[in-house]
């Protein structure tokens, strides 16, 4: 029996090693087909009309002029008259056709009378909310009245960051056809391959089993895509209504912003009580904030965030309004839950005239487990920035309009690995197949799969094909939470080892030595410390009889290749003129573990990917409603504004690796290192200028009046 | 942005100042709709659509016909038409770069070019960058430099740096930032595309 562990690190020939993804080929020449890309015989046009207004009743609805258009082959009210709509954009009819400017004409021709009912967008109000709310709770630990009456020093604060949206570049949708009455084969741009069947079944009323979900590549997902979503079904639907043709559904860029996703906002009070030496004692806070029309997710568990401060009180409200609904988005309720606490502790630090980085050490212990991790990372990130050299007292006191600031922040997720299998085939002449119902999020699953077989196997990773994106394939779960590469890669491990204990049962005869004595190193199959004894990879799985050799790797299983929980640290570093509000990033450094780190390269992409994110959220991005139409204002990329490639500066990434780190395991990356550029922004925002901007974006109009306030 | 004025000008087979004519006497004079010609103030002018007409496009250096409606951009015939998705369709109003192409050489946005308008020029998509069997320098270049997350912006990326390299071959880090500004990636690889743009120069140079 294999023993499931990691190999030790002077074992490793290609995990934790830099690797070019393997289908990166097929992304920079166009011919990676994502679901967008697909276009199959006969294929028709799904377009969908939505309702324009935020909240209202549908009255009636005449489709008959868009059923006669030459070129339309299905109409399929949605929601019938009757219906309350609660946000605009709501579905309310969908039409397929020939070609698009066809279903584009025909919903232009379909009559619907909405009943305007009062609706309401805001959602930095509470007060203006009214009792559009509902208490998602309020927790004390504690004696905080106690602890602030000790306190020498105590700030209060408000804190607070926008809606913001997905914004996938390959926006939500699919491609449906019927095989049969019964048979389903859908293309569909999702994190959730394996999951997919399971959730169209009863809406469709077939069997799951009955419905092939395929998926090459997919154009961005962040949290937005784990289900088929009531586009996908009404394509199906539609598809069965034209006869089974292959019907194709991408939202548009404007239904992309206004109703496939949305992080919601959150918006805080808060204050903390410190002694003189910066010891932190008590917390209390009041948040409220929006995940739409529905109750959704609350950041009260994670407030305060990290530091474990002994006296808290704490209530969140959620404000329940027409704005759409909220999905999670990359590190659900961490980035809030951060900007609230990191900022108020760096308002903290100003107050007590100290410096945020020795406040933070100050109270590490405060951080629990973790803190040994991160005072080692924070001492790594200051070394990167520059820190003693470059801090300076808040408010930067040279003279000219551009003022230089440093912030920093610390982070912590979970990204335990999810329940995954995989088939491992190896065929007698040597080829390596492993099959999985994954998908690359642009984490680079399939090569993180193809290193760990191959580093098990003593192959080259071109040695072993990796298909994922089918759900007849062994089901592996959801791209959610930071937990795919530490699931797919133990099941790829565990199966990889038992492929190898296989082979070596048949090999041992051959090389005179008991399996035991054996391993798989540089393509041969030798005597462990013995390369005299070998057999080449191709020899030796030739002896395994004609037949393929197909093992199945489960995780979880035995052995512990992964586990949970990673800290991490950013410093930001940032210049803000003070004449025009606008804030200019000189650089960021990100220093964060993961545990085992399987490709270098794509690790830190992940972190530079998630800096950038965290630029575009905390200086550019905003649902913004328009509080008379209920309407979103800005649903297409010119005024929903993302970073470009010159607005985000020089970007540091130190990942934690070796002693202490790596015996943890694999541990998913996706999501910590987008929780904290909100608040080290915000933080180095504060230092340059000498106030907080308190609300994400920080929009030069929001610099401006932080400032203009301090003044008045 | 100039540049793609002069190709609007200089390809379309109806100036917009023609259109203007029409639609400007249309009220006063009638017109002789059957033939798809008409005289304007006496000279003739081809009347296309609404319906679909007949086009040709040069794309990869191949000749390609469709019927296509006026109305279509050069983005979705190439898409829809011809099958060649290497060009995305992101933002569709030309702000995010997805969709770049070449048109005689120079970077445009297809969702912002009509089909018809196109047909006069050598249209290079990234399909048409690699020789067969081996990347283009640029595309090696994003690969070894892990210039790409979900891909899905990376054509248009790799496009409009064969563009911007055309035109800079010896580039600056401030040239980057300027002259690739008008491409987005939702995912955060501008790192990888700096470092990438900065080695298909060296590259193309033969270093
Ligand atoms: S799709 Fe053409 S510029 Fe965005
Ligand atoms: S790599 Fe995903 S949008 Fe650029």
């Amino acid at each position: 029996m294999a023993e499931y562990k990691w190999p030790e690190p002077e074992k490793r020939s290609l995990i934790g090693k830099r690797h070019n993804r393997l289908d990166g080929p097929d992304k920079v020449t166009g011919r990676a087909k994502y679901t967008y890309d697909v276009n199959r015989p006969g294929m028709l046009y799904g377009k969908i009309l939505r309702c324009p207004y935020a909240h209202a009743r549908i009255v009636s609805i005449d489709t008959s002029a868009a059923e006669k258009m030459p070129g339309v082959k299905a109409v399929k009210i949605i929601q019938e008259p009757g219906k309350e709509i609660l946000w605009a954009g709501d579905e309310v009819v969908a039409v397929a056709a020939v070609d698009e400017p066809t279903a584009e004409d025909a919903i232009r021709a379909i009559k619907v009378v909405y009943e305007k009912l009062p609706h309401f967008v805001v959602d930095h109000d509470l007060k203006a909310a009214g009792d559009q709310v509902r208490p998602a709770g309020e927790e004390t630990r504690g004696n905080p009245d106690a602890a602030f009456a000790e306190a020498d020093v105590v700030t209060e604060g408000t804190y607070g960051m926008a809606v913001i949206t997905h914004c996938c570049l390959e926006p939500h949708g699919s491609i449906a056809e019927w095989e049969g009455e019964n048979n389903l084969l859908v293309h569909i741009s999702t994190q959730n391959v394996s999951g997919i069947a399971a959730q169209m079944a009863a809406p469709l009323e077939i069997p799951a089993g009955n419905i092939r979900v395929r998926q090459d590549h997919i154009g961005g997902g962040f949290g937005s895509k784990f289900g088929p979503d009531r586009w996908g079904i009404e394509g199906a639907r539609l598809s069965k209504l034209a006869g089974g043709k292959p019907v194709k559904i991408m939202l548009e860029r404007d239904a992309e912003l206004m109703v496939a996703g949305a992080r919601p906002s959150v918006y805080g009070r808060v204050k903390v009580g410190a002694k003189r030496d910066g010891t932190i004692l008590a917390w209390e806070s009041e948040s409220w904030g929006t995940a739409g029309p529905t109750a959704g997710a609350s950041p009260l568990q994670q407030i305060p965030y990290i530091f474990a401060i002994p006296n808290f009180r704490k209530k969140h409200t959620l404000i329940l309004n027409h704005i759409g609904p909220a999905r999670a988005w990359r590190a659900p309720n961490h980035p809030q839950a951060c900007l609230l606490t990191m900022a108020a502790l760096d308002d903290l630090a100003a107050a007590l005239q100290m410096d945020p980085l020795d406040l933070f050490l100050k109270n590490i212990a405060l951080t629990g487990q973790r803190a040994e991790i991160y005072r080692e990372e924070l001492r790594i990130a200051a070394d990167l920035i520059g820190w003693k050299k470059n801090w300076h007292p808040r408010g930067d006191k040279t003279s000219g309009p551009i003022k230089r600031g440093l912030g920093l922040s610390i982070h912590t997720w979970g990204g335990l690995g999810h329940a995954s299998e995989c088939d491992l085939t190896i065929q007698p002449d040597g080829s390596v197949r492993v099959q999985l119902g994954s998908q690359d999020l642009g984490t680079g699953t399939r090569t993180a799969i193809g290193v760990v077989i191959a580093d098990t196997l003593g192959l080259p990773l071109s040695a072993v094909t990796v298909e994922i994106g089918d759900n007849r394939f062994p089901a592996s779960g959801p791209s959610g939470g930071s937990t795919t590469v530490g699931g797919v890669c133990s099941a790829a491990r565990r199966a990889a080892l038992d492929a190898l204990d296989q082979i070596f049962e048949k090999v041992a005869p051959v090389l005179g030595a008991a399996p035991a004595d054996l391993e798989a190193v540089g393509g041969t199959i030798r005597v462990k410390n013995n390369p005299s004894r070998s057999l080449p990879w191709q020899q030796a799985c030739a002896r395994l009889g004609g037949m393929p050799l197909s093992v199945r790797g489960r995780n979880p299983g035995p052995g512990t290749l992964t586990s949970g929980g990673v800290g991490g640290v950013m410093m930001a570093d940032v210049s803000v003129d003070i004449e025009t509000g606008i804030i200019k990033v000189n650089k960021m450094v990100c220093v964060q573990d993961c545990g085992l780190i399987i490709n270098m390269k794509a690790a830190e992409s992940q972190c530079y990917g998630a800096m950038i994110q965290g630029i575009c959220y905390s200086l550019y991005e905003e649902k913004i409603m328009d509080r008379i139409t209920g309407r979103m204002l800005n649903p297409n990329m010119e005024f929903y504004k993302l970073a470009g490639i010159g607005d985000i500066g020089e970007l540091v990434v130190h990942m934690m690796t070796g002693k202490g780190y790596d015996e943890r395991g694999v541990i998913g990356l996706g999501e910590p290192p987008v929780i904290s550029p909100g608040a080290a922004l915000s933080n180095a925002v504060a230092n340059a200028i000498g106030v907080r901007v308190p609300y994400l974006p920080m929009t030069p109009d929001r610099v401006l009046q932080a400032l203009e306030k301090k003044g008045g | 942005m100039r540049d793609d004025d002069r190709i609007r000008k200089e390809s379309v087979g109806i100036s917009r100042r023609d259109f203007l004519k029409v639609s400007g006497i249309s009220f006063s004079v009638p017109l002789v709709m059957g033939t798809r010609i008409i005289r304007v103030a006496g000279a003739p002018v081809a009347l296309q659509g609404p319906g679909k007409v007949p086009m040709t496009f040069t794309i990869n250096g191949k000749k390609f016909t469709a019927e296509l409606e006026p109305r279509v951009t050069l983005l979705d015939a190439l898409r829809q038409e011809f099958d060649l998705t290497g060009a995305k369709r992101v933002c569709d109003r030309g702000t995010c770069g997805a969709c770049t192409v070449l048109l005689d050489g120079k970077a445009v946005y297809a969702c912002s070019i009509l089909a018809i308008e196109a047909q006069s020029h050598a249209i290079t998509t990234v399909e048409g960058l690699a020789a067969a069997g081996s990347l283009h320098p640029i595309q090696q270049a994003f690969v070894d430099n892990d210039a790409l997350q979900c891909g899905f912006c990376t054509p248009g990326f790799v496009v409009a740096c064969k563009a911007f390299l055309d035109r800079h071959p010896n580039p600056t880090p401030e040239e980057i930032r300027k002259g690739l500004g008008g491409n987005l990636c939702r995912c955060g690889t501008y790192v990888g595309i700096q470092a990438a743009v900065m080695q298909a120069a060296r590259m193309q140079k033969g270093g």
